[in-house]
């Protein structure tokens, strides 16, 4: 009798079509603008989706696998860090510090892009679009998940990671990523693509890791490495969605440059808002420096950003409108940063302190057009204020940026003696910001940004009413513990007398 | 366009001078004085007067830097906005016409011990 023989293995190509063409039907009871009705709205022009190609064609059953691979992998290393007191193999309490800020600001945009593409996942009609959001979505929450995960045994002995969450709706420092991804989440599809596909994974992604996660390798933390290799094979897959996302509008119509071009601009510039706090840690708090903030960006930003731009010239679109106002503050941008979080210690949940001779003898190095005429005489200054006993704190809270949140600590491009002052009247309301590009961005779109919790002026409303103490309960700030300067913490003893046991006698 | 919206979308602010109990915000800036990140961030009664609030909620917060015993509000430049503008400081807050979010800068012109270096 002849038996027919089924086809052992599929091939991928037919596979992946297998596994995916139930998503693409045709509705018949409802019109296709009905079941996608988000897709039209912010104007961009989509003649054939078909064309929107997923260059990976990973399927469910592919991707499970290599995660469960990756995941079996970190986990161990995890474990192994908790059990030998990988801990204290970092450098320096200090390095704590970075951390800590990652875990606040950082980590939970990780879930937040998670969300956005879980939703981006429904709103787009294409099947390939639909799948790739699909697995980005699972990544990033698998990101803030190994993240967490990692950085919990630090929360086993010091301070300022207990409350991270809190931290990330509530504390003022945490609004500028908040908003960042606020921003992108409360956006159309497309304009979400070029926010989080674009924008962030791919122009800017590298600016964040790479430094980041070799500070993480220079400062002896493994637990952090091993997080940012797990998440790095991810991010080949994230940034070519996010390029293939703008090829797609690019190539779909002509009128999809201009709204492109816009977007471009925007998420250039809050990105690089945003990534001065990446900056900062970079260049004050990593106790072993990898590069300096600006060497960083001279790799990452202008050389592999110039490069990018000059490839998708030939569809019209030229570098985002603030690139050269952000090489203007690349000198600038993380001193005015640093000198800021250190005058506003008291509320922050993690340790700032004055640079020592040897960091501002780097940093003089690094930075030797401007770190010693402007900036080091006023780290001398606050050394002096806090020798003679009345350490320097300004009580005085900051002015925010309406659109990026954060205080507007920066100088004007051309004029860094200057702090830069924009503000607008809007249906008879004063708005400020902190620069030309967060002052356009809300121009475009004021009915969005009026909108803003602003973090500080939140303090004087209900409930708090001004009660600083009441606002740190709220932010779930251990006043003595978590804030202050590293100088005498709790973190900075306890991380000594527990290493002093560790590698001697005593 | 105010918004891309799939419709009309008008948004509410969320620091209108009501939220505030009664108060406003001024911002107040003090010129090339960077040891200071950003202009001082005030929330008093509009009908405090502008002389009482430099004093005792302004000046304060100048003291950590080494020019402010130097500084007599009545002989300093005042920019209200962004306009050259003379303070009445017997005056009120609202009298003065210094609106919710209002930023005064003044302006110290020889007096810069911290920023000397920079210039």
């Amino acid at each position: 009798m002849d038996m027919t023989v089924a086809k052992k293995k599929l091939g991928l190509k037919e596979k992946y079509k297998l596994l995916t063409r139930d998503l693409g039907w045709e509705p018949t009871y409802h019109n296709k603008d009905e079941v996608f009705p988000y897709v039209k709205y912010e104007g961009i022009k989509v003649h054939d989706w078909e064309k929107w190609e997923d260059p990976f064609r990973l399927t469910m059953d592919a991707y499970w696998k290599y995660q469960a691979e990756k995941e079996r992998k970190f986990y161990a290393i995890i474990d192994a860090h908790a059990q030998n007191n990988g801990h204290l193999n970092i450098t320096d309490a200090r390095y704590l510090s970075a951390l800590k800020i990652f875990l606040q600001a950082i980590s939970p945009g990780e879930y937040c892009a998670g969300k956005g593409f879980a939703r981006m996942g429904r709103e787009f009609p294409g099947v390939g679009t639909q799948v790739a959001c699909q697995m980005q979505a699972i990544d990033e929450i698998r990101h803030a998940q190994t993240q967490i995960h990692a950085l919990s045994n630090y929360n086993k002995f010091y301070n300022g990671f207990h409350a991270f969450a809190d931290a990330r709706d509530r504390m003022w420092y945490c609004t500028l990523p908040r908003s960042f991804f606020d921003d992108a989440m409360s956006a159309g599809p497309f304009e979400f693509m070029i926010a989080i596909g674009f924008s962030f994974e791919y122009v800017l992604t590298n600016l964040l890791f790479v430094p980041f996660m070799s500070g993480a390798a220079y400062n002896g933390d493994m637990a952090t490495v091993t997080f940012g290799f797990s998440a790095q094979s991810d991010e080949a897959r994230h940034m070519t969605l996010g390029l293939e996302c703008i090829k797609f509008m690019l190539e779909q119509d002509p009128d999809n440059l201009p709204i492109v071009q816009n977007w471009i601009d925007k998420w250039f510039w809050r990105g690089f808002r945003l990534l001065g706090v990446v900056g900062t840690m970079m260049d004050y708090m990593l106790p072993k420096r990898v590069m300096s903030w600006r060497e960083a960006f001279e790799i990452y930003g202008i050389e592999n950003g110039g490069a990018l731009f000059k490839d998708l010239a030939r569809y019209g679109i030229r570098p985002p409108k603030g690139w050269d106002d952000a090489g203007k503050a690349l000198d600038h941008m993380t001193h005015q940063f640093m000198l800021a979080l250190y005058q506003y210690q008291f509320g922050t949940a993690f340790h700032s302190w004055i640079p020592s001779e040897e960091d501002m003898a780097w940093l003089s190095k690094k930075y030797p057009t401007t770190f010693d005429k402007y900036y080091r005489p006023r780290w001398e200054h606050i050394k002096k204020l806090k020798e003679a006993g009345t350490p320097y704190a300004n009580m005085g809270l900051a002015k925010l940026c309406q659109t990026c949140q954060i205080p507007t600590v920066f100088t004007e491009p051309d004029d860094p003696t200057t702090l830069c002052h924009r503000e607008v009247e809007y249906k008879g309301e004063t708005y400020h910001f902190c620069s030309d590009g967060c002052q356009h961005i809300f121009e475009k779109e004021p009915e969005k940004y009026i909108q803003g919790w602003l973090p500080l002026a939140a303090i004087f409303q209900a409930p708090l009413n001004g009660d600083l103490g009441a606002w740190m309960e709220w932010v779930s700030l251990a006043d003595g513990k978590d804030n202050g300067d590293f100088a005498g913490s709790e973190d900075q003893r306890n991380f000594e007398a527990w290493r002093n046991q560790a590698t001697s006698n005593q | 366009m105010a918004v891309t919206s799939t419709k009309p979308y008008v948004g509410v602010p969320r620091d209108r001078v009501e939220n505030f109990n009664g108060k406003q915000i001024v911002y107040v800036g003090w010129d090339q004085h960077m040891l200071f990140s950003t202009p001082f961030m005030i929330v008093v009664e509009p009908g405090m007067k502008l002389g009482d609030m430099l004093q005792n909620a302004v000046r304060p917060l100048m003291q950590p830097d080494p020019d402010a015993p130097a500084v007599d509000f009545g002989k300093v430049e005042w920019l209200k906005g962004k306009q050259p503008w003379t303070p009445n400081f017997e005056a009120s807050l609202a009298d003065n016409g210094i609106r919710h979010k209002q930023q005064l800068t003044f302006r110290t012109p020889g007096l810069n011990t911290l920023g000397a270096a920079g210039r």
